[in-house]
């Protein structure tokens, strides 16, 4: 398509717009070979993982190096472009939702692992380098990279770096904001700057990791390894009903354990694994527990007794456990399969993310059930119940008149349910473009301005993929001068407004 | 009417009394100690403060008021100590919130009574959770569960306007919202006041070993002009100790060490294995150890150094990528001239080195820039936490910060008028 094409929503061939000098500038920049303005190829771009929102991007480029990256930023500043980072489009809350009037900044061609230092523990990589890589490429020698997404084959360390991508072993190992060291930025003003927990002074880089992309795009990160543990013992043990299950993760964590992982499945979700996978989880099961241990031989042997003991002390009527790498991917595997897999048992489903005390879970779980009922609609429930965060997916037919609205309004209420108890509307897929609606929720209007003084600090134009994270963006202005909060006068009641 | 300072700080309703000669900040003394017991109260003394120009300083026990530089002015200090109820212990889920003038001794006596701990350890239990937090203090078991800003989960902070801002929450898995908390880790009252504070918390292990064995290093050579110098010498490199047992599958807790005299003495490395099956992990960790030749010790207790300073009058942090541990302390003993104590977390290669105060100053300047060079070229850093005054002023007391240009930024935002801590932070924040 030609390029007049891409102008003329700007203003038409002869008095080309923002955008259309953005394509140019970018042409120049980054080659003609790595500038995408055909609107078949765009449309590709047009969602990440959570397909239901979408907009064409109304340009996407492909980069090699963070100063190119930082030049298209600049250029951006100079059109007043807003752009969006993306990495491999997996995210599932909108976060790399591309914006018709902006550019879409993709790192899938910045894939090299740069550097790595088995003796101090660190790994140097690209955005656009996979989660998975960075494991493949120390395994050999003993090391991992610990923070495990489900997306891990294909999601990008750029998107864990905007997301603080969590995954079912956060529960002992922490998120990707514990695991990165160090990381290059292109600001959202087009600056090349280095965030590192090496450096005296605030610690932007623990704001950055998590800002959804709009405090600026991560260029190179320095990522810790971690030491792979000399065991790892995986078990899964079938109970009657979630309440009994629930009761063994209490009786573990009470027990001071901390295992790896703890995952819950309930009946639906294990039906529709069954369905997809055919796991082969024990017939009968009103709830699944997925346990994994790790560390040393001799703790985990000590813990697999206590867990084992717990287990059955709770209700649980059969237990297995992995001898070996293919058996504990027999177990992970249903799982893993659990999202997807609830296309088998409903032609169309949300997959929701909240977070609540972990000691809230069984109340939160009935109230759950009881939505369900009141509102005609199946919800099946996978968690990581260690840590009390919840992935409901809430099934509907899109077919039926109203059942998406419907099944939208359920998984709302369970956000509402996850506040009210004191958590959070999500605690590993992010804000994005999803959930912004719901910050006013879980935070007041002081808590909404005092973070958009951190994104005024960083990007005062607002162009750093705007529109995520916060409900409404905040009018920068410039840098404020002097303030001097309430004038004597008025606090002593002389004078209402000069 | 509040026109007066004096007076709108009464005005408050929050206890002020004036500043005795105990009060210094850096040897900067403020007009009134503010003792506010909410964090409605802090706001109310902060707006006073903004709406009068008074630059304020929070203050907790007051156990690292002299790290960092002086402020610039101050004029009121603001005083948590009545801040000090912790304010929910969620056992079961392993949260803890609290004040922040609770101390880190009373919050992990609080803490043990339900067989859990918040695994940040600090050289003085005196110290509050807002001083612990404010100047980002993390001891020996950073190793295993990182610092201060990995463990806490939620914070509600109070800014220069008197705005009280709350982010993250009491759920460990959270991804909500910018992450104000860790922005005011490290941010040495620069930002606001922390009010309160929610943690991730751990089970008090099951076991606890330390390991510990003595290495011999440097010693004295004639320099190039026949000058003693005392150089980078070490019959066992100290990598080769630390690095196998940092990537063993023991997993240790902690490997520190402590060097009393690093211009020739030899050097301790005493490693921490808690958690199920201590004892035979330990007797891993010994073998490894021991593998240099040096006889290792197993005790259930821990050196009478472990997790402590090695001096408080002038003390410089010394960072670097922890293969470089070795590098580290070759640069702090080839630099050193005068009698200095090193000790630090060896495997996350944080070193901390007491100089004398007595220190002539140009030497001392010599010191900082020497190590500094050396150990910047590593890809480390040499931050002097504390020094005594007519010293600091001839230092560079951060080194290079990569961000200083955004850091500037975000302090106009949080603070356009400069009254918190002005001064106190890298590149006069």
């Amino acid at each position: 398509m030609s390029e007049t094409f891409v102008a003329a929503p700007d203003g038409g061939p002869d008095r080309p717009g923002p955008l259309a000098r953005l394509t140019e500038r970018c042409r120049e920049i980054l080659g003609p070979d790595a500038v995408i303005t055909d609107p078949v190829r765009l449309r590709t771009y047009e969602c990440d993982g959570l397909t239901y929102h979408r907009a064409t991007p109304g340009l996407v480029v492909l980069p090699e190096s963070a100063t190119q990256i930082a030049a298209i930023v600049r250029a951006c500043n100079e059109y007043g472009v807003p752009f969006v980072a993306r990495g491999s489009g997996t995210g599932l809350s909108g976060g790399a939702l591309p914006r018709s009037d902006g550019v879409l900044i993709v790192t899938s061609r910045m894939r090299r692992i740069l550097s790595v230092d088995l003796a101090s523990r660190r790994a140097v990589v690209e955005p656009g380098v996979t989660n998975l890589a960075i494991t493949e490429a120390v395994r050999d020698r003993g090391f991992y990279y610990a923070p495990d997404p489900s997306s891990q084959q294909v999601c990008s360390i750029g998107g864990n770096v905007a997301e603080n991508s969590g995954g079912a072993h956060c529960l002992k190992y922490g998120f990707t904001v514990n695991h990165v060291e160090a990381c290059e930025i292109v600001t959202p003003d087009g600056e090349i700057v280095e965030l590192s927990r090496m450096d005296a002074g605030y610690d932007l880089l623990g704001a950055f990791v998590g800002s959804e992309g709009t405090l600026g795009i991560a260029t190179k990160i320095t990522v810790r390894l971690s030491v792979t543990p000399e065991a790892v013992c995986t078990l899964l043990a079938a109970f009657r009903d979630v309440e009994s299950g629930g009761r063994a993760v209490s009786a573990i964590i009470g027990a001071g354990v901390v295992p790896a992982a703890i995952e819950m499945m309930d009946a639906l979700a294990i039906e529709a694994a069954e369905a997809a996978v055919a796991c082969g989880y024990p017939p009968g099961a009103g709830a699944v527990l997925v346990v994994e241990l790790d560390g040393p031989l001799a703790q985990v042997e000590q813990e697999y007794a206590q867990v084992e003991r717990l287990c059955r002390e709770n209700g649980a009527f059969e237990l297995r456990v992995a001898k070996d790498a293919d058996e504990r991917a027999a177990i992970w595997k249903g799982r893993k399969s659990a999202f997807a897999a609830v296309g088998r048992i409903s032609p169309a489903y949300i997959v929701q993310d909240g977070v609540v005390p972990r000691t809230a879970l069984p109340g939160v779980l009935a109230a759950i059930d009881e939505l369900s009922r009141e509102y005609g609609i199946r919800v099946a429930n996978v968690f990581h119940a260690g840590d009390g965060n919840l992935h409901p997916l809430v099934l509907f037919d899109d077919e039926e008149e109203g059942a998406g609205e419907r099944a939208a309004e359920v998984s709302g209420r369970i956000l509402d349910l996850c506040i009210r108890h004191g958590g959070s509307i999500t605690g590993e897929h992010g804000v994005g473009v999803d959930k912004a609606r719901y910050m006013t929720r879980m935070f007041s209007e002081a808590d909404l301005d005092t973070m958009q003084l951190v994104r005024c600090a960083f990007d005062p134009r607002n162009l750093s993929n705007p529109g995520k994270v916060f409900p409404t963006p905040r009018l920068c202005g410039e840098a404020p001068g002097v303030r001097k909060g309430v004038h004597p006068l008025v606090e002593a009641g002389k004078a209402e407004l000069f | 009417m509040a026109a007066q300072p004096a007076e709108a700080l009464a005005a408050t309703g929050v206890t002020i009394r004036d500043a005795g000669p105990d009060d210094d900040v850096a040897g900067v003394k403020p007009r009134w100690v503010a003792l506010p017991e909410s964090t409605e109260e802090i706001a109310a003394v902060l707006r006073a403060a903004s709406a009068h120009d008074l630059a304020v300083v929070p203050v907790g026990s007051g156990t690292k008021l002299h790290w960092g530089r002086p402020p610039e002015r101050c004029d009121v200090l603001l005083d948590t100590c009545c801040l000090n109820r912790v304010l929910e212990h969620a056992a079961g889920d392993l949260v803890v919130r609290v004040q922040a003038g609770v101390t880190m001794g009373a919050l992990a006596e609080a803490l043990a009574r339900e067989g859990q701990e918040l695994a940040l350890d600090v050289p003085d239990p005196e110290a509050t959770v807002g001083g612990t937090l404010a100047a980002a203090v993390a001891g020996p078991r950073r190793l295993r569960y990182g610092t201060a800003r990995d463990l806490l989960i939620g914070a509600t902070v109070v800014l220069a306007d008197g705005t009280i801002a709350r982010s993250g929450g009491k759920v460990v898995k959270n991804v909500a919202g910018y992450d104000l908390g860790k922005l005011f880790t490290g941010s040495y009252g620069t930002l606001g006041v922390i009010a309160e504070a929610a943690f991730r918390l751990h089970p008090l292990p099951a076991g606890r070993r330390w390991v510990t064995a003595t290495y011999p290093i440097a010693r004295e050579r004639a320099g190039e002009h026949g000058e003693r110098r005392f150089v980078n010498d070490f019959p066992v490199d100290p990598f080769q100790v630390i690095g196998p047992v940092a990537t063993s599958t023991a997993e240790p807790s902690a490997i520190e060490i402590d060097w009393p005299e690093a211009l020739f003495g030899p050097f301790t490395v005493s490693v921490l294995v808690e958690g199920a099956a201590a004892e035979a992990r330990a007797q891993a960790v010994r073998e490894l150890l021991e593998a240099h030749g040096a006889a290792a010790e197993v005790s259930a207790a821990p050196p009478p150094w472990w997790g402590r300073l090695p001096g408080d009058e002038f003390l410089v942090e010394v960072r670097v990528p922890p293969g470089e541990i070795g590098t580290a302390m070759a640069e702090v003993s080839s630099a050193a001239t005068a009698d200095i104590r090193v000790r630090g977390s060896a495997a996350s290669a944080v070193l901390h080195v007491a100089l004398p105060a007595g220190i002539a100053p140009e030497r001392a300047e010599h010191f900082v820039a020497d190590v500094r060079a050396g150990v910047e070229n590593a890809g480390g850093r040499v931050i002097v936490l504390t020094a005594p005054e007519e010293i600091a002023r001839r230092l560079d007391r951060w080194g290079k910060v990569g961000a200083l240009g955004l850091m500037r930024r975000v302090k106009e935002r949080f603070d356009p008028g400069r009254i918190m801590a002005p001064g106190r932070f890298p590149g006069g924040i």
